[in-house]
């Protein structure tokens, strides 16, 4: 992923290979660039200047072989949960019969059964995550891009669902990139920890998690290896985190 | 579990039958306004405490509705007048909706459209389109076409600023999500743009639908040979004050029905929607 910016630098000469079937987290601060780089990934907001690959092609529309799961909330408000789950495979030309027959199989999936005639309204925070994550997966994306997808979640329910996704992960080929500023969650749930500069982002350094797999999110915390990554990780962080804060306390105060 | 469930059902009862006895008492708190208002207007008109050759009186409007009902008006039958009336207005309001929709939708979604007419439309709706009757009575003549011309140009721009608006309000992050899902750009208008708009598209509705029969009941007043319009028309000329109140009565029940009706369709279409309390419900 490249892009030299000009007018409002967002990125700027930024590398980045994720591996097949691997799970990157990428933690910065506040504007750093985060959600850029999974705009010009997933090919909805085109690059400036550079050029952006994946799979070794270049980026220039949406790929098919892409799917991302948003922060805010992207379902359909007047499609029932099996409507959103099955929309990605009406899109595509799937027959409605089929495409609802596999909805339902990824719908239980995520456990959701028996919701399928519920509309997004009805459910609650967690629930609709798990339609969203539905949604995306029934498409078989290569890579999944994520945009701090539960930062809306309360603690336990974010939890619940960070093991939920390694589940479902581990079941799939799919490679992650999975944005957060949390780094607990970043090195709770990833094999590499990408640690990005104060815009205009950059990427300032690249950690290997090899905390063993399968995890459960809720206990790897207190894990030895798991404090002293965070200690390493956040050192390089706090930098950034700081230099972050005092720009837009000068905004502020201006 | 069984003891458990016995008292929710219990409970359920309960809320349901103080649901009820509420409902009761509003409505009769309503009959009560509507006998109050009419009983003092009464009154107040038959002790000449106001003139009721200026004001009228609800005994006046309803003996008059009901020889109207009995002996036909001095255009012919009830019934036909409403109907011609009612037939303008659903025109009008057909077409207005259908055209609104459809060009609203298409300059929401065609930036460059909406750009190069979007100063054309804010012009034509500066008009005060009721000065339009005039013209069209002239064009069309003093048969249906003129009312139903009327009706259209009223309802139009309503319905037309809502679903462009409506085409607007949608929510960026739900669009990119249906590309990211493969959407194509017709399928993201039939299946993200048209049913996100339909909430500001149906809410238009209850405000054009009154509109469309301003148009047909003005048009009819410019120059007609039937319609309640007409009948208003009449009764101006006579003095007939409960003449005016009947027919406004006979349009407000119309105008009433119609709005049930286009509720009853929101609801139908709108099933997705949490449902909201209103306070203004019929």
């Amino acid at each position: 992923m490249m892009r030299d910016g000009s007018v409002y630098t967002a990125l700027t000469g930024m590398k980045l290979d994720v591996a097949r079937g691997e799970f990157l987290a990428i933690v910065g601060p506040t504007g750093c660039g985060k959600s850029t780089t999974l705009g010009l990934v997933s090919g909805l907001e085109p690059a400036s200047s550079g050029e952006v690959r994946v799979l070794g092609e270049p980026v220039r529309d949406v790929s098919r072989r892409v799917g991302v799961v948003f922060q805010a909330d992207a379902l359909f408000p007047w499609k029932s949960v099996l409507g959103n789950v099955a929309s990605g495979l009406r899109f595509r030309g799937v027959p409605r019969r089929e495409a609802r027959e596999r909805a339902r199989e990824w719908i239980a999936r995520v456990g959701l059964s028996g919701f399928d005639d519920h509309y997004p309204h009805q459910l609650s925070g967690g629930m609709r995550k798990r339609t969203a994550l539905a949604q995306s997966l029934i498409t078989t994306p290569e890579i999944l891009l994520m945009d701090e997808p539960f930062s809306a979640l309360d603690v336990q329910t974010r939890a619940l669902m960070e093991d939920e996704l390694l589940d479902l992960w581990s079941t799939t080929s799919a490679s992650v990139v999975f944005v957060t500023h949390d780094l607990e969650e970043a090195i709770a749930l990833s094999d590499r920890v990408c640690v990005m500069t104060a815009g205009p982002g950059t990427v300032k350094g690249i950690y290997r998690i090899d905390l063993p797999r399968p995890r459960t999110v809720r206990e790897i915390r207190f894990e030895p290896r798991f404090v002293e990554l965070y200690r390493e990780i956040w050192e390089d962080l706090r930098d950034e985190v700081l230099v972050s804060y005092e720009r837009a306390k000068k905004h502020a105060g201006a | 579990m069984q003891a458990l469930s016995g008292h929710a059902d219990e409970a359920v009862v309960n809320a349901r039958r103080r649901h009820r006895r509420r409902r009761v008492i509003i409505f009769t708190l309503r009959v009560l306004f509507a006998v109050a208002l009419l009983g003092s207007w009464e009154v107040l008109s038959r002790t000449k405490s106001i003139d009721p050759f200026f004001f009228g009186e609800p005994s006046g409007v309803a003996k008059q509705i009901w020889t109207w009902q009995q002996h036909g008006t001095a255009v012919g039958p009830l019934w036909e007048q409403i109907w011609t009336t009612l037939k303008e207005a659903l025109l009008g309001f057909a077409f207005g909706v259908g055209a609104g929709v459809v060009i609203g939708i298409a300059l929401g979604r065609v930036r460059i459209l909406a750009e190069v007419l979007g100063p054309y439309i804010k012009a034509a709706n500066s008009i005060p389109r009721i000065v339009l009757g005039s013209l069209f009575v002239i064009w069309f003549g003093l048969g249906l076409t003129s009312k139903v011309a009327l009706a259209f140009v009223l309802v139009f721009f309503v319905v037309f600023f809502n679903a462009f608006q409506g085409v607007r309000e949608v929510d960026e992050t739900v669009i990119s999500n249906a590309r990211v899902l493969g959407a194509n750009e017709r399928k993201i208008t039939t299946h993200v743009i048209v049913p996100s708009a339909l909430t500001w598209i149906i809410a238009s509705m209850h405000t054009s639908f009154g509109f469309a029969i301003v148009g047909a009941v003005v048009g009819e007043y410019l120059g007609s040979a039937h319609g309640l319009g007409n009948m208003i028309a009449v009764a101006q000329g006579t003095f007939n004050l409960n003449g005016i109140y009947g027919c406004m009565f006979i349009l407000a029940v119309v105008a009433l029905i119609a709005e049930s009706l286009i509720t009853q369709l929101e609801n139908r279409l709108i099933t997705w929607r949490p449902t909201r309390r209103d306070e203004l419900a019929p």
